[in-house]
This record gives structure tokens, sequence and C-alpha cells, in this order.
């Protein structure tokens, strides 16, 4: 890729400028617009609406700018910028390449919609609160875009500890109840360790060479021996696997997005989540020079555990954010196995296929950045019209919630992979990536892929059955309570919000050909080669051959829409129009209430039954003589009783004998450093 | 080897022993007065060098140590004592007589420890290295055997004192610039000890720290 940079160097002075700004200029507008949007938020604290009704909008505005930015980077060369900020001998590096622009249109396309919804969802909140967490959700913002342009590691791991520490606020927003902020400290605590790894991912490839040699550039030039290469990318896999949520990193996801408020849980799934993505990618190809077929089958593996391992546990919660997190860590499963795949094809040269499975892969993650946190900012409207998370204590919302109900069906349809929506696009061309790989030159590799193939469909299907459960138990059926008779509709912001993150979901669905068309520069610049014009015409998505596949979104619902209008009209051709209205069939029962409905927990039932090695599974079922019956059901991970404990078990040993040398006395404290000090001199 | 290096020796001695009657010293209003009588000690040896070496800053400095430490420090520190009614005696936590025994021999082994840097050093101030090492360790001890936190605070202070007369004796000074940042730093250390000090005392009743031991973790 370092030919790819210079061969577009050359063009630099003829690219397209409008009036001498570059998009990295913009971009760098756009951040500090966020930043100062933020701080303005807190100084309005007395004027709660205002915040709402202004501030979120202004940065929603700024997010779609911001987008634009990007998709006009897709096309142009790599900008960097050097600040007057920073250490000594190591200002501050930007850079906006094509990968960077693509990950900036995912964040501003993405964040445009969960700030709109942000401006109803917040607006009843008491101000003092409000102006704080304005104030963190644009640092958060400003804190991921800065992740994306950073050009050396010291402005990488400050956006990045920013994006950390500002997200960690986010979850902690109500504070005040216990669970919440261990929910914040495990997130913490996990983004840390990763955090170090990243560090010394950085370090490695730095190789004592001096402060100066902290610049990806230097880093690009530095030609690391397999062996370190392999340390670097095992560190990298670590860190951001830490943040993305991968096997068996994955703890603080499910306890962190339940406990933060919903337009932020969108934010850190649909969004955050893939900085560690761009991470890994960052790292691997373009960071090293080279990579090894064997990191591409590690990753592989660890997607392909993630990705099952997500879906069970999504499919057995009783919590819709919960449910939603566990489907994020299946999401990143898929996520790593494109790019575990990638690294396999790319090492083994058949970069056409590497394309496809990058493509698929990045295409993947812009998806996911739209229905995830649709879904997302869905389950908060939700929240705001019910204050129940319980799946259990919900149900029939579809008729008091007519809006959030049909912008969260799309979502759905999206998730689960249905055509002619975005979710069926992605995994498409990841299945073909996996069917057209035979005749690699690793007989196990080959004789393996079509297995995972195999687990993947398995996923996709479990994560359909999935959504199934959450939209079928959410807003189909009957009440489950009383009080959901009173619930309300979306507001106007959340609606804009959810329908803009919607209409992405159709856009990118029934476009994919332009898509993949925009994602070329990003494959060019990471693997040295693009999927082309090889998608053939406008309307038929072929990514190898018309006579082995070929998709056209467009054809796909015209049939469907013909098809439900030749049904509709043959229904009113035939009917003879004889109505008779009788009661139900209610199976020779007849007192049936709404608590008869199939619930989460029995939905979820034969998965449980099925997937059961994997769970740690604790039930406390009535007798049949029980006056007051109680039922009581939790289904936990085995990973938390056989890692984290022991770790943690450990640690606390560790700890208490450093504990020894606490007294709380400041004289022996003193006299510690006076015997170092002493010691030192002496000896030294 | 003139008059000058001469009356350098003398402020060193006189400093070392001020570190000494410091160390020995049982109540607070003295320590203070002690305190800037060593600042006028030091303020009057960074003059006499900078007369010697007619370096120009060292007279800033000099000056500068003569404001700070003899008039502002020390004034804030009565100002701080009479808020706080704290004039009563200085509690050690070692008896007075065994600290200076330590003192002396923390004096032989600064000197010992300095021998070789001494034989190094050029010009006008060889050997006064020694005694503002022992100055330094000294303010250490005092911390360290000291049971109210002003006494730490002036003890904090004093050894910076022994910092500065190791560098302007020593090396002539360090560039103003990084002078003006100590003096800066120091001034704020002690508003923001002043401040902790009311803060200690709201929450324990007393400038005693033995009552933050309570604040360790179980």
């Amino acid at each position: 890729m370092r030919s790819w940079d210079n061969l577009q160097g050359g063009e630099k002075a003829t690219r397209m400028d409008i009036a001498g700004v570059l998009p990295l200029d913009m971009a760098g507008t756009i951040i500090v617009l966020w930043l100062a949007l933020g701080v303005l938020g807190l100084t309005l604290r007395g004027k709660p609406h205002l915040i709402a009704n202004a501030i979120f909008p202004a940065g929603a505005v700024a997010s779609l700018a911001l987008a634009a930015i990007g998709l006009w980077a897709l096309g142009a060369a790599a900008d960097v910028a050097i600040l007057p900020l920073g250490l000594p001998d190591l200002p501050l590096h930007l850079r906006l390449d094509p990968l960077s622009a693509f990950f900036l249109v995912l964040l501003g396309g993405a964040s445009f919609g969960v700030s709109l919804f942000g401006a109803g969802y917040f607006r009843s909140m008491p101000g003092k609160t409000l102006g704080l967490l304005c104030l963190e959700y644009h640092l958060f913002l400003a804190g991921m875009a800065l992740v994306l342009l950073a050009d050396d590691a010291y402005m990488f791991m400050v956006a990045w500890e920013t994006m950390a520490l500002s997200s960690y606020f986010l979850v902690t927003t109500d504070h005040r109840i216990p669970d919440i902020r261990k929910a914040g400290y495990l997130y913490l605590l996990v983004a840390h360790v990763g955090a170090i790894a990243i560090l010394l991912g950085f370090g490695v490839m730095q190789g004592g060479q001096g402060i100066g040699a902290y610049t990806f550039d230097a880093m690009r030039d530095a030609h690391l021996s397999a062996f370190w290469s392999s340390v670097v990318f095992l560190l990298a896999l670590f860190g951001f696997g830490a943040k993305a949520g991968l096997l068996p990193l994955h703890v603080w996801l499910p306890e962190a997005h339940p406990a933060a408020p919903s337009p932020v849980s969108a934010l850190m799934s649909g969004i955050m989540l893939k900085t560690a993505i761009y991470g890994i990618l960052r790292f691997t190809f373009d960071l090293l020079d080279m990579q090894q077929w064997w990191w591409g089958v590690l990753a592989l593996a660890l997607g392909l555990l993630t990705a099952v391992f997500g879906v069970i546990f999504a499919a057995v919660q009783g919590d819709m954010k919960r449910l939603l997190a566990y489907s994020s860590i299946e999401n990143i499963g898929l996520l790593l196995v494109g790019i575990g795949l990638t690294i396999i094809f790319h090492v083994y040269g058949k970069d056409a296929l590497a394309a496809l499975s990058l493509t698929a892969m990045l295409y993947h993650s812009l998806n996911h950045a739209f229905f995830k946190s649709l879904l997302f900012t869905g389950t908060g409207a939700i929240l705001h019209a019910t204050g129940e998370r319980n799946m259990g204590r919900l149900g029939g919302l579809i008729r008091k919630m007519p809006w959030a109900a049909s912008l969260m069906l799309i979502g759905v349809l999206a998730i689960a992979g249905l055509p002619p929506f975005n979710g069926f696009v992605s995994e498409w061309l990841l299945l073909q990536a996996f069917l057209l790989s035979p005749g690699l030159p690793n007989s196990y590799i080959n004789m393996l892929i079509p297995v995972v193939a195999a687990v993947i469909a398995l996923s996709a299907a479990l994560a359909a059955y999935v959504m199934v459960k959450f939209y079928g138990i959410v807003f189909l059926g009957q009440p489950r309570e009383p009080a959901l008779e009173q619930a309300h509709d979306a507001g106007i912001w959340e609606r804009a919000g959810m329908g803009w993150l919607a209409l992405g979901c159709v856009v990118l669905g029934l476009a994919p050909v332009f898509v993949i068309r925009q994602l070329d520069p990003v494959t060019q610049m990471l693997i040295g080669h693009g999927l082309g014009n090889s998608a053939g015409g406008w309307l038929f998505l072929t990514p190898v051959d018309t006579e082995r596949a070929s998709y056209s979104p467009v054809y796909f619902l015209l049939a469907v829409l013909g098809v439900m209008l030749a049904t509709a009209l043959a229904v009113r051709r035939f009917y003879h129009g004889r109505l008779r209205r009788g009661p139900a069939w209610d199976c020779g029962f007849p007192e049936q209430t709404a608590r008869m409905q199939d619930t989460a927990e029995g939905f979820g039932q034969p998965i449980r039954r099925i997937f059961e090695p994997f769970f740690r599974i604790e039930r406390e079922a009535p007798s049949a003589f029980d006056t007051h019956p109680h039922y009581h059901g939790r289904s936990d991970d085995r990973i938390w009783l056989f890692l984290y404990l022991p770790i943690k078990r450990i640690t606390e040993t560790l700890s208490s004998w450093v504990s020894v040398l606490q007294h709380g006395r400041i004289h022996l404290y003193l006299s510690y450093t006076f015997a170092t000090l002493i010691v030192l001199l002496a000896f030294m | 080897m003139s008059y000058t290096v001469q009356f350098i020796n003398l402020l060193a001695a006189i400093l070392l022993l001020i570190s000494f009657a410091m160390l020995s010293q049982r109540r607070i209003l003295s320590l203070i007065n002690l305190f800037a009588w060593q600042g006028l000690v030091l303020s009057v040896s960074t003059f006499v060098v900078a007369y010697s070496t007619a370096q120009q800053h060292l007279y800033f400095s000099a000056a500068l140590t003569l404001l700070l430490k003899v008039l502002v420090l020390p004034w804030l520190l009565h100002r701080l004592i009479r808020k706080l009614n704290v004039r009563w005696d200085v509690e050690t936590l070692i008896n007075i007589p065994a600290t200076m025994l330590a003192g002396i021999a923390l004096v032989i082994f600064a000197f010992n420890l300095a021998a070789p840097i001494s034989q190094l050093a050029e010009g006008i101030t060889r050997g006064l290295i020694g005694i503002a090492l022992a100055s330094v360790l000294l303010s250490l001890l005092m911390m360290l055997t000291r049971r109210k936190a002003v006494t730490q605070v002036v003890g904090f202070l004093a050894m910076e004192n022994g910092l500065f007369f190791a560098a302007t004796s020593a090396t002539h000074g360090m560039p103003l610039v990084v002078e003006l940042g100590i003096a800066l730093d120091v001034l704020v250390a002690t508003f923001i000890f002043g401040i902790f000090f009311f803060q200690i005392r709201e929450t324990f009743d007393s400038l005693d720290i033995t009552h933050m031991e309570k604040l360790k973790d179980d």
C-alpha cells in the first residue's frame, strides 16, 4: 500500500478541492465544532430544552457534514496534517486516507440519526445532568473522529482514551444506581487493559527508535521480522478485541449497553465497536507490512466463536438491551471472520477474493452501524414510553407505537439478513467469499472453510430467530401489563432519528453496487486490489462472475411487490364478500389472558436446551402445590466463572501483599522515600 | 580564593546550622522564623555568587528568594497558624537528641557522598555540595519525625531551600526560567497546603496527621 500512497501522491496537486479547503481541514473543523457544542451545552445547564432542541440537532448536522466529507475524501488521495501541538519532537499528526474516510462516513451517518433521536430522548432530563451529558456526548463523538484521523501513536492513544473515558461517563449517567456503577467500572477496566495492549503494540512497532518513530509513517517504514510482526498483531487483536467485545473479552458489553442511556448504547454499539475494527485493519494491513496466514486462521476462529456465542446468548436474554448487546457481539464476530478471511486470501495471493471478503466486511460494519443504532434507539423509545426493559413485561406495542414499530421492523428485518435490506447484502457477499474460496494452497484451510461457512449460515439463521423473538415479544400479541395501555409513540425528533437510520438500512440494501464502488478505494489501499467494476451494471451485484451469482435488490423488491399486488388482486377477484365475525378459537379454554402468551423465556427455551453446555443455568421452579408460585431462571456465561473469577482472585492476593506497605501513616510513607533516597544515593 | 569564597563558606555553615536548629526546634512559630532566616542566608549567598561570577540573572534569583522565602512564605505561614490557632509546641515522634544524632550521621553521609562530586566541581564553590545535600536530607528527616501537618510543610519548603543552594553553589544557578517556575510552584504549593490544612482540620478537628491513618483501605 506504500506504492499506492506514492502513486496517489503525484495526483495530490491536481485533486479537486473546494476553494483550496481540504477534506481533512473540514473534518478538523467538525471536530472543533463538536467540542464547542459540548462546552456550550455545559454552559446552558439552566435551559435543558435549549440543549435538546438546539445543541443536539446542531451536532447532528455536523455529523451529516462529516459523513459528506468522508464520502468526498473516499475518492481523494491521502491527506496529512501536522498540528502545532503535542509532545516535544512529536507534534500531533492527522491523516485522512480512504480507510479513515470510510469510517468517518460510518461515524457521521449513524451519529446523525442518533443525535437527532437524542434531541428527543434527552429532553426530559434535568438540566444539570443534561449539560454534562451533552459535553460527554460530543466529546465522545470528537474522540472517535480523532481516533480515525490520528496518524501517530500519541495522538491515537489520546483520542482512544478520550473516547473510552467519555463513554465511561456516558455509561454511568445514572451513577446513583449501584449496578450501573459496577457495569461502568467493568467497562473501564476492560477498556484500559485493552489500551495497554495497544500501547505495547505501538511500542513494539516503534522499536526503540526514539520518539520521532511513533508516527505511523515511521511504523509503515519499519520492517519488522515475522516474529515481532506477529507479536504486534496479537497485541492489536487483544487490545482492539477488548474494545470490540471479542471472546473472551466481551464481558463488559452485555453489562454496559443496558446501563447506558439508549442513544449512548446506539453510539457505542453502532460506532465505537467499529473503531476497534478500524484499529485492527489499520494495524494489520497498513502499519504492518506483512501478514502471516495463521493470523487469518486465528481471527477466523475467534470471530466464529464470538459470533456463535453472541447469537446463542442473545437468544436466551429477557432484557431487550442485553439481547441487542449480545447481538452486537455476534456481529463483531462476523466482522472478525471477514478480517480473518481477508488475511488468508491476501497472504495466499488471492487478492480478488481478499477484496471481496474485505468489501463484505466493510459493508457489514456500515450496515451494522445503521441497523444496530436503529434498534438501540428503538429500545430507547420503548423505554421512554413504558419504563420497561424486560421483554416479559412488554407486548402488543405495535398498536400503541405504530411509528416506532414500523421503523424498528425495518431494522429487525435488516439485522435478520432478509432481502432487500442491507443486512442481506453484506452477509451474502461474505458467504460468496466463502463459497468461492477453494483452491488455496493450504489443504487444511481448504477443508475448514466450508465448515466455517456453515457456521456463519447457522449464526445468521439464529440471528433471524433472535429478531423474531425480539420483535414478536415486544410489539406483537397482547400487552402483558396494564400499564402498557398508557404507552405513547415516539416524538418527532425520535421519529426523525429512527427514520434516518431506517432510510439508511433501505438505501444501503437497494444500492449495493453504488456502495461497493465507494468501498473500492479502501480495498485498493489496504490490499492493492478492488472489486472494481466486476460489480457489473448498476442493477446487478455480481461479485465475481455473472454465471456464479448475482443479486439485484431492485428487481427483488419489484418481484416481491408484484407478487403481493397480484395476491391482493386475486383475493379481491375471488373473494366472495360474505363476512362473519365470531370469537377466536380458544383451544377449549375460555379464560385467556395476556399472560398466557409465549414469553421471551419460553421462546428462547429450545435454544437453551440445544446449547445447554454453553450456559451456566440457575433455575428455581415452583412445585405444583405452591400457593405463591415463583419462578426464577438465569443463564450465565461460563467464561465469567472459569476465566474472570480466577484472575480476580489472583489480583486480589497480589494486591493484598502490596497493601502490607499501606499503613496510612504519612511518616511511614516518608520513611519509604527517605530509605529509597539513601539507598540510591549510597549505591548508585 | 578571596573573601567571597570565604563568605560563601561561612553562609553555608550558617545554613547547615539553621537546618539543625530547625530539626531541634519544638515550637512552630520559631520554626517558621528559622525558615525565614534560612531564606535570608540563601538569598545573601546567591547574591554573593552573583557578584563573584558576575552573572546578572543570579541577582534576580537572589531578589526573588528574598521576596518569596523571607517575606511572602513566612508571612503566609504565620497567617496560617494564626488562623488555625496552632502555635503550640511541636510533638515529635522521636525525641530530639536522637533526631540530632541521626542528623549528624546524615551530614557525614552527605559529605562522604559529595566528596567525588566536589572533586569534579570547578570554581569557587567546591565543597558546598555536601552541605546542600546534608540540608536536603535534614529537612527530609524533619518531615519524617514531626506530627503536625504544618511542620511537614515547613520541612518540604526547607528541602527546596537545600536544593536551591545546591543549584546556585554547584552550577551557578539554573536558567532564570526554571527558577521562576520553581518559585511559582513553591508558592502555589503553599497555598494548596493551606487549603488542605483547613480541610484536614474540618474533617478531623485536628491537624495531627496520625488521624489520617483512618483513610487507608482495610
